[in-house]
């Protein structure tokens, strides 16, 4: 059992560069059923046996695509999106990284109300490894199917934190890589809320860092509505304030966004918070009982 | 990226927005010729890229020339410490020659404009107590700050700005040129793809004229592509030169005062997390590194050459983890990087992806000193150990 994408994935690749056609193979050979590419201008053709159409509305009229990710430039990504959702996709994952904030707003405000979810920008992606199913830039092969599911604002950080998982035996659920940036289409507690609902699912790791208030936010959610075990950790423990630290997202503005805020919120939400990012597999194990 | 006042003025200006008239002055000569323009009194202002000038002594008011003349003297070159420059202070090397306005009976009051993350659309601030810190406003009476959350669709409507001002208690007369300067300060905001627009203070003179009196724009820097105009904008002398090199590579360098493990990592999520674990093994971060998600050879030499022109750096620890990555080509790039640029400190190197033994066994085999490490912590010890303990 999964969420949001799965063995039903139908997955259509939005830019299909260099770029996007050397991760929907990636996606491909982990087992998604990767059904096309969208790139305007190059409809009818195919490249590494994907067809590839002009619009994303024809894509999923031929194909029956209900999930794509998006590899555009920044330029050009949030146009990408709106597209997608215009054309009644059910799940958007869009991994470009560096497209400006206002662009961002009127994406946001074009999906509400549409029955469409975001995911990212600037994100590794999601993957289910029970059900083969990888829509993202993520390594699969560390992956394991199984019972934790994984939320997290970072990309390698979040790669860590499964490997330390499936090296001690522990699998994964749906590991969903919300993505750095201040406006993202899913939040920490949107991810949570589903994992939350999700049977197979019996913890859940959430990996936050420095900047905004998401993390705070979902600890209040987790207080109030799960019941599973939920592991936690915020990176930039030692950041400075008034920095960017890389992402977007992470910087501590006005005193506000500290990492210390942020894990003093979560343990008092009853959160297993842990200081080092080393403990993340070992502290999922105990809450799991495994030792 | 962040601009001076008066780069920020002009752009205001530049949609409607009145502000003090007022130009740039590199020495005191010039400092002198725009006073003499403007007429005196004028109004010196220290510019550098942080607020809280006025507190540290880089405001104030020149009644004649040789008043300018020596404030613009005493400024220039002055190391100018406000409560957001940190303890070393920034060098003043420009200033704002502005008109001299008259206080007497004038409103001084807060207006920002920024985006609002939990829903994603930008929010217009307003509050009556401005000159001050807005962030003890807000911690000591978040009442005080009256927000107007902008639908995308349509902008930042007339009403809105209505409700701002006659929250801020203006006169019925004044509110008519409240909502154009507010509507004016939204335009520029929006033109300029800001991150954050804060007028403070943003004043109403005796006689109800409508002011930007300060003016502080960040410009989001994703955004920057469709902006070549703001290039010239930018001011290297308030970057960190380290900073400045390492953006050239595209790699995301922030020095950290009092470290001495210098961190090269991929992804900034790890970066961080690597920063944080250095802490917990008792050392001390010398920076952030992000070398990329890809974490080419290119870059890893790249980096090596930022890291080693920074003299507190005692021992490297570099993290990656590749997933995909060739752990052994990472070890060449490694290998040759020490070597051609003669790297002295020792590193100590913990890398995830595959072949990752044939990776490790390279760098043990290459007889430079470089330790090798299995996990985050494992690796953070070691570093810390070789740095010599805490800084």
């Amino acid at each position: 059992m999964s969420v949001l994408v799965g063995k039903d994935t139908r997955l259509l690749v939005q830019g299909m560069g260099k770029h996007g056609t050397f991760h929907a193979l990636g996606c491909r050979d982990y087992g998604t059923k990767v059904v096309g590419g969208v790139t305007p201008g190059k409809g009818g053709t195919k490249v590494e046996g994907f067809p590839l159409f002009d619009s994303v509305s024809e894509a999923v009229l031929k194909t029956g695509a209900n999930v794509s990710v998006v590899f555009v430039p920044p330029a050009g990504a949030a146009d990408a999106i709106m597209e997608a959702a215009d054309a009644g996709i059910a799940l958007v994952v869009c991994i470009t990284e560096g497209i400006p904030t206002l662009d961002m707003v009127k994406v946001a405000a074009y999906l509400k109300g549409r029955p469409t979810r975001l995911i990212g920008p600037n994100c590794p992606g999601i993957i289910s490894p029970g059900e083969k199913c990888k829509v993202g830039i993520m390594p699969g092969h560390i992956h394991k199917g199984g019972s934790v599911g994984v939320v997290s604002r970072s990309g390698t950080l979040t790669y860590e934190a499964v490997a330390q998982l499936t090296a001690l035996g522990i699998g994964q659920s749906t590991c969903i890589g919300i993505g750095g940036d201040p406006i993202t289409g899913t939040s920490h507690t949107d991810a949570i809320d589903l994992l939350g609902k999700d049977r197979a699912t019996k913890a859940i790791v959430m990996i936050g860092e420095i900047g905004g208030s998401a993390e705070e936010e979902a600890a209040v959610y987790v207080k109030k509505h799960v019941k599973k075990p939920v592991i936690g950790f915020i990176a930039g423990q030692t950041a400075p304030p008034g920095r960017r630290m890389g992402h977007a997202g992470a910087i501590i503005a006005g005193g506000k966004g500290t990492a210390e805020e942020k894990m003093k919120a979560m343990k008092a939400a009853g959160i297993h918070v842990v200081k080092s990012p080393a403990d993340l597999g070992a502290a999922v194990a105990k809450a799991l009982g495994k030792k | 990226m962040k601009i001076h006042e008066y780069q920020g003025k002009v752009i205001l200006a530049a949609h409607g927005v009145p502000v003090p008239k007022g130009r740039a002055a590199y020495n005191p000569a010039e400092a002198v010729e725009i006073g003499k323009e403007l007429g005196f009194p004028v109004v010196v202002k220290a510019q550098i890229h942080a607020g809280g000038r006025g507190k540290g002594g880089g405001v104030k008011l020149a009644r004649t020339a040789e008043e300018c003349e020596a404030l613009a003297k005493a400024m220039l070159g002055m190391t100018l410490k406000t409560h957001q420059t940190g303890p070393e202070g920034r060098v003043v090397r420009r200033l704002l020659i502005e008109q001299g306005m008259d206080l007497a009976g004038a409103k001084e009051m807060y207006l920002a404009i920024v985006i609002d993350r939990a829903s994603g659309k930008p929010v217009v601030m307003a509050s009556a107590q401005g000159g001050m810190d807005i962030e003890e406003v807000a911690a000591k009476d978040p009442k005080a700050i009256l927000k107007e959350t902008v639908e995308p669709a349509v902008g930042f409507q007339a009403f809105q700005a209505r409700k701002l001002a006659f929250g801020l208690g203006l006169p019925a007369a004044s509110v008519g040129a409240a909502v154009t300067f507010m509507q004016a300060l939204y335009r520029a905001f929006e033109s300029a793809d800001a991150s954050l627009l804060e007028i403070n203070p943003f004043l109403m003179t005796k006689a109800g004229a409508l002011l930007a009196l300060d003016a502080k724009i960040n410009f989001d820097d994703n955004a920057l592509y469709r902006h070549p105009e703001f290039k010239e904008l930018r001011d290297l002398d308030e970057e960190d030169a380290l900073e400045v090199e390492a953006s050239k590579y595209n790699l995301n360098y922030i020095k950290l005062e009092g470290g001495n493990v210098g961190c090269m990592v991929n992804g900034a999520g790890l970066a961080m997390a690597t920063m944080d674990i250095i802490k917990l093994a008792g050392g001390s971060p010398a920076n952030f590194l992000d070398v990329g998600g890809g974490a080419t050879a290119e870059q890893i030499r790249n980096a090596f050459r930022i890291l080693m022109t920074d003299v507190d750096v005692k021992a490297v620890l570099i993290n990656i983890f590749g997933g995909i990555l060739r752990c052994d080509v990472l070890a060449e790039g490694v290998i040759a990087a020490v070597r051609d640029l003669n790297v002295k400190v020792p590193v100590v190197i913990r890398m995830k992806g595959n072949n990752e033994e044939r990776g490790k066994q390279m760098l043990r085999d290459s007889g430079l000193n470089f330790a090798t490490a299995d996990d985050m912590k494992e690796a953070a010890k070691r570093v810390v150990q070789v740095a010599g303990g805490a800084a």
